[in-house]
């Protein structure tokens, strides 16, 4: 399973890229496999206020719908809209053109509770 | 549901070897899919999948009075079935309420298989043996039995490829045994999936030889396995009811729109004062088919269903249709408001989504 070196991770399987003051996120390769047919997601509001650990966006697929976690305090600047054409983004390209939103964080200090990439791997096993 | 640790079907671990995702089902452990549920899905739909249905219990009544006395426990009519024929049928309890929902097949004229939901086997037992009559013999086979189902277009030309050109097809609903490389098979004409095809009952010690054997000779015709993920997009776009989520002791067939398995002219059957009293009175809430108008989330289980704001019922099944590509599913709702046509709201995380209520199935052959 793809883990890679260059991103943080949540225990709730979403990924995170450090872009200057913000962060992008999505799910990993690994959340994208167990879910397997993502059908639906629904996206953050624009300029949403959201806290760590906050449910702000769901993704579906055939068989269940999975809240998908703010991984640090910040508001939501960008959202991916071409995920509501095409949700199988999420599914063929998780870690590039399936990232789901991108928030502005309040702390960067949130950011030293996340996993590294050993501490996932060793998570999922 | 059970406390047990969930049992594993004579094909567990072939599912194992094709990398199958396992779940716990009914007190089983099986596949929910191997590669991908639209992919099986599409492939039951073009051409063929095969699926565990080992889970499922079979039970055995004989005996001289074994025909009368079921047709007092079930609701349809067993005097219709000539030996070699099944019926769809439900076993309900006094007050109407749905037991379980089940296949009954006339396998010799004094004996009947009946192939019952997985998580109801045993219930089902105890209900028959509590009420059965002394020269009528009852038992459970499900331990030393497995089954697949093999469904699609292209499944009849498997089971020539399998058991030759020259031997028949068992024809729709009914039920066959045949020999296959030393394996005893029976085959009827059924599923679950809205497709032609059949389903094939072993002996446990067989299964693995037998699933092998259709799944080598099924290449051809672009055979996938298939799990349980995809055994329900199948079932419900044809509307066919899951019991657990659209049947339950709380629901009667009247009320779940299957009224045409039920057989109110025999004099007898257990529940059916209470059905009589459905009929002459109407059924408050019925069970409906329903699609989804927009490309929104896909509905649920348990989504609240409205009309012009008013809550009128709750969806019981729900998923994205793989055939239609829009969200299907059935829900109960209010007598006044289960009309063909009505539209309908579904509330998702706090946002209604409109749907139409639809005849049934959803998704017909064209």
């Amino acid at each position: 399973m793809n883990v890679p070196d260059d991103l943080l991770y949540t225990e709730t399987h979403e990924w995170i890229r450090r872009e200057g003051e913000n962060v992008r996120v999505g799910i990993t390769d690994h959340a994208q496999s167990e879910l397997t047919d993502v059908v639906y997601v629904e996206l953050p509001k624009m300029d949403r206020q959201v806290n760590a650990r906050e449910a702000i966006a769901v993704v579906e697929s055939v068989k269940a719908a999975s809240d998908i976690y703010a991984p640090a305090k910040g508001t939501v600047v960008e959202v991916n809209k071409a995920l509501e054409a095409d949700p199988g983004l999420l599914n063929r390209e998780p870690f590039g053109e399936g990232w789901i939103f991108v928030l502005k964080i309040d702390n960067p200090d949130d950011l030293k509770q996340l996993k590294d990439a050993a501490a996932y791997r060793q998570q999922i096993g | 549901m059970t406390d047990t640790v969930p049992k594993k079907t004579p094909l567990y671990e072939e599912h194992v070897g094709l990398g199958a995702k396992i779940i716990p089902f009914g007190g089983w452990l099986m596949p929910v899919q191997y590669t991908s549920i639209v992919e099986e899905h599409q492939a039951v739909r073009n051409n063929v999948g095969i699926f565990d249905i080992s889970h499922m219990g079979q039970l055995l009544v004989s005996g001289p009075a074994a025909g009368g006395w079921l047709n007092t426990m079930l609701t349809n009519n067993i005097d219709k079935l000539k030996v070699g024929q099944g019926q769809y049928t439900f076993l309900l309890n006094e007050a109407g309420g749905i037991i379980d929902d089940l296949i009954v097949y006339r396998i010799e004229e004094q004996k009947f298989l009946l192939v019952v939901n997985a998580g109801r086997t045993d219930e089902d037992f105890a209900w028959l043996e509590r009420y059965r009559l002394k020269d009528v013999d009852l038992k459970n086979r499900s331990a030393n039995f497995g089954g697949v189902a093999v469904q699609g277009p292209r499944a009849a030309e498997l089971f020539h490829a399998l058991f030759g050109e020259n031997v028949n097809l068992p024809a729709r609903n009914h039920i066959a045994d045949l020999d296959l490389e030393g394996m005893r098979l029976s085959i009827a004409r059924t599923g679950y999936t809205g497709e032609d095809g059949v389903e094939v009952f072993f002996r446990a010690e067989d299964a693995a030889k037998f699933w092998n054997a259709a799944l080598k000779k099924g290449q051809a015709v672009g055979i996938k396995p298939c799990g349980l993920g995809a055994r329900d997009t199948l079932r419900l776009e044809v509307c066919y009811p899951l019991n657990g989520s659209d049947l339950s002791p709380q629901r009667n067939p009247i009320e779940a729109g299957l009224g045409f398995f039920v057989d109110l002219t025999k004099p007898n059957f257990i529940g059916r004062e209470a059905l009589l009293k459905t009929k002459e009175n109407g059924s408050p809430e019925k069970l409906v088919a329903f699609r989804m108008q927009t490309k929104g989330p896909p509905p649920r289980p348990h989504y609240s269903v409205f009309d012009n704001g008013e809550r009128v019922g709750e969806v019981t099944s729900g998923t994205l249709s793989p055939s239609l590509n829009y969200g299907i599913g059935m829900a109960y709702v209010s007598a006044p408001h289960a009309t063909i046509g009505t539209r309908i709201d579904i509330e998702i995380r706090g946002q209604k989504f409109p749907a139409t209520i639809e005849k049934k199935p959803l998704y017909k052959k064209s």
